[in-house]
């Protein structure tokens, strides 16, 4: 599907526990074009989280297709999936998951270690993207040296070190405070405005939710809103 | 992924885990040492032993006169006056047979000014020096023509050199064996212990027909104790053997069934049985010691192991930012392989360090050669990719999704 970053069609996810088999996604059509801005949202287990999951080719569909940028993943191979990830998706989680022992400059550096670039570019390339994101001062630091929202924001800069076109964020401001929350959630969308990275954001909450341009909703495994976020003002009254 | 950045990687995950870092290299530390210095001893006492045969002279044989029968009576090898310096001379014309020395001796007490010192003498031709590979560091050897004439002068060794003459030089100087004056003419060279631990510098040689004649006077004229033969190389070792056997036979008119009334050994042999003897407790204690660094291998199997538990989510991590299986595998065995070889280079270390302390402490000898410390870096090297390998494939087959959601 040619100007679709994410093209799904028919997808299927089922566990097989002791219990017996649970579906936990029931056949996902979604397109997203590229350039959007769509926020995923949902009650806990309606399997948004293992669809964010499949997006990020971290896990895999047991049935149906899943295209990006046009090309059906279902069919490559680990090496291949390792270079999209690498290549056109970058991910920001909850929990930030930096290297601990690394400083922020090497974290957002890490992708970088994976597309074969040399050591001096890495270093400008994780710099430029430290200093985009504020933290210009703050690259020697390690992690824990760092506030909830300066290491969501190393996170987002790792994210973008290798210039993707996609960005998967699941639940990016589940730890943080309202303010910072705001913070990262005005980052993301001068990303997707000035920049033009198509972003998917899963959250529980409506006032993230209306920062994006387009809301779908998850119950129980299947889609029952596809639409306009909620309106800003939940935002201007929290 | 670049080499480089894979270093820098390995670097950062072990230097954030010292201790645990250096308790792994330590097993491999202790291996490396065990194997270079268990080697090192081994290797000296094969080099003693090998010292000591060289010492001996090579290709030697030792042929000694026949035993007495009387009455039923036999004695030992030697006792019988069968041998003669004449039987030495012909030997002397087989194609096989390089170099001959008959050897007439006996013991004698030897004074010089106030000194006296007890010694063993041997009365031989000057191709001894040839045949024991020995040379003379100071003065001359005796010549043909002493022995023609049965001069009385001597050769001394370097322990009855030491035990006599202070600090004068002996040459020149005359000695008294027996009583009777002998003029030093020369000075041996250290030769050192023989195989049985015997000191052969303390020894004197004089001309055989003065031992025979002037020394230990025999009733049988000519008569020598034994000779030594030396053969024209390794290979002609075996055809020496049958031409010396022959060639007595025929000239001491032996019939086809009557025994020899003489022994032939090949010394040459026994020494290469001690010296076999030598090399198999030098592998011996390598392999021994082989035994600990495979057991420093193990440990760092065991901790590269614990190392990818442990590190589940950082492989998660890593995974989702596009590394593929095998930049996780190189970098898991690249830890592996480094500790090794760090342990090795210091286990070396060790190794040697441990070696000098035995050769200085307990006065043993050691060779450390190059190919024992390259070999046990090779075999670290192969230990670290070995032991190294199932750990690392673990950590790059972890699903990434399993690996992210790790607690």
């Amino acid at each position: 599907m040619p100007g679709h970053v994410i093209h799904t069609e028919h997808l299927f996810k089922q566990y097989e526990t002791a219990a017996g088999i649970s579906p936990v996604l029931k056949g996902i059509n979604l397109t997203v074009a590229r350039g959007e801005f769509v926020a995923i949202m949902g009650p806990s287990g309606s399997g948004k989280s293992t669809f964010m999951n499949i997006l990020g080719c971290l896990d895999t569909a047991t049935s149906g297709h899943y295209y990006v940028n046009g090309q059906d993943v279902t069919v490559l191979d680990r090496n291949q999936l390792a270079h999209l990830r690498n290549k056109f998706i970058g991910f920001v989680f909850q929990g930030y998951n930096l290297l601990p022992r690394l400083s922020a400059r090497d974290n957002v550096s890490l992708p970088l270690v994976y597309s074969g670039a040399s050591v001096p570019e890495m270093r400008t390339r994780a710099q430029e993207l430290l200093e985009k994101m504020g933290l210009g001062q703050f690259s020697d630091f390690l992690p824990n040296q760092m506030s909830g929202g300066q290491q969501q924001r190393v996170a987002i800069a790792r994210a973008l070190v290798n210039q993707p076109s996609l960005i998967l964020a699941d639940e990016p401001t589940g730890n943080l405070d309202t303010a910072t929350s705001y913070e990262i959630m005005d980052i993301l969308t001068k990303l997707n405005e000035s920049d033009s990275i198509t972003i998917v954001l899963v959250t529980h909450e409506p006032d993230i939710a209306s920062y994006a341009k387009r809301l779908v909703r998850f119950v129980d495994g299947q889609i029952v809103y596809d639409g306009a976020p909620p309106p800003r003002k939940a935002r201007e009254a929290a | 992924m670049m080499f480089f950045s894979m270093q820098r990687q390995a670097w950062h995950a072990m230097s954030a885990n010292r201790l645990r870092t250096f308790l792994t290299m330590l097993g491999m530390m202790i291996g490396v040492g065990a194997v270079v210095l268990m080697l090192a001893i081994g290797q000296g006492a094969q080099y003693m032993v090998e010292q000591s045969i060289s010492s001996m002279g090579s290709n030697l044989f030792m042929i000694l006169s026949g035993g007495t029968t009387s009455g039923g009576v036999r004695t030992s090898t030697g006792a019988a006056p069968t041998l003669t310096a004449e039987d030495a001379q012909a030997m002397t014309d087989l194609p096989s047979i390089a170099a001959v020395a008959p050897m007439a001796s006996g013991s004698a007490q030897i004074i010089y000014g106030a000194n006296n010192w007890a010694t063993q003498v041997y009365g031989t031709t000057p191709s001894f020096l040839i045949v024991r590979d020995w040379n003379v560091s100071s003065g001359y050897p005796f010549t043909d023509s002493d022995v023609r004439s049965a001069t009385r002068v001597a050769l001394l060794g370097q322990t009855v050199v030491a035990n006599l003459f202070n600090d004068e030089d002996p040459v020149g100087k005359t000695i008294r064996i027996r009583n009777s004056p002998y003029l030093v003419v020369g000075v041996l060279d250290i030769k050192g212990q023989s195989l049985d631990g015997r000191d052969q510098d303390d020894t004197i040689l004089v001309p055989v027909t003065t031992a025979q004649r002037k020394l230990f006077g025999s009733q049988f004229r000519g008569s020598v104790r034994m000779i030594m033969a030396q053969a024209t190389s390794a290979q002609a070792m075996n055809k020496a053997e049958r031409d010396l056997n022959d060639l007595l036979r025929q000239r001491h008119h032996l019939s086809e069934n009557t025994e020899s009334d003489f022994t032939v050994r090949n010394l040459t042999a026994l020494a290469e049985a001690t010296a076999q003897t030598t090399r198999i407790m030098s592998m011996m204690l390598g392999a021994i010691a082989s035994i600990s660094l495979l057991v420093g291998g193990i440990g760092i199997m065991n901790i590269m192991l614990v190392s990818v538990t442990e590190r589940t989510r950082e492989i998660g991590i890593r995974i989702a930012v596009g590394a593929r299986a095998l930049d996780i595998l190189l970098q898991f065995l690249l830890e592996a392989v480094i500790i090794s070889i760090v342990g090795c280079l210091v286990g070396a270390i060790l190794g040697v360090g441990g070696a000098w302390l035995v050769n200085k402490l307990m006065d043993t000898p050691v060779v450390i050669t190059a190919w024992s410390i390259v070999m046990s870096f090779l075999v670290a090297a192969a230990i670290g990719i070995f032991f190294g390998f199932y750990p690392a494939r673990k950590a790059a087959n972890l699903k990434p999704i399993d690996a992210l959601r790790y607690q």
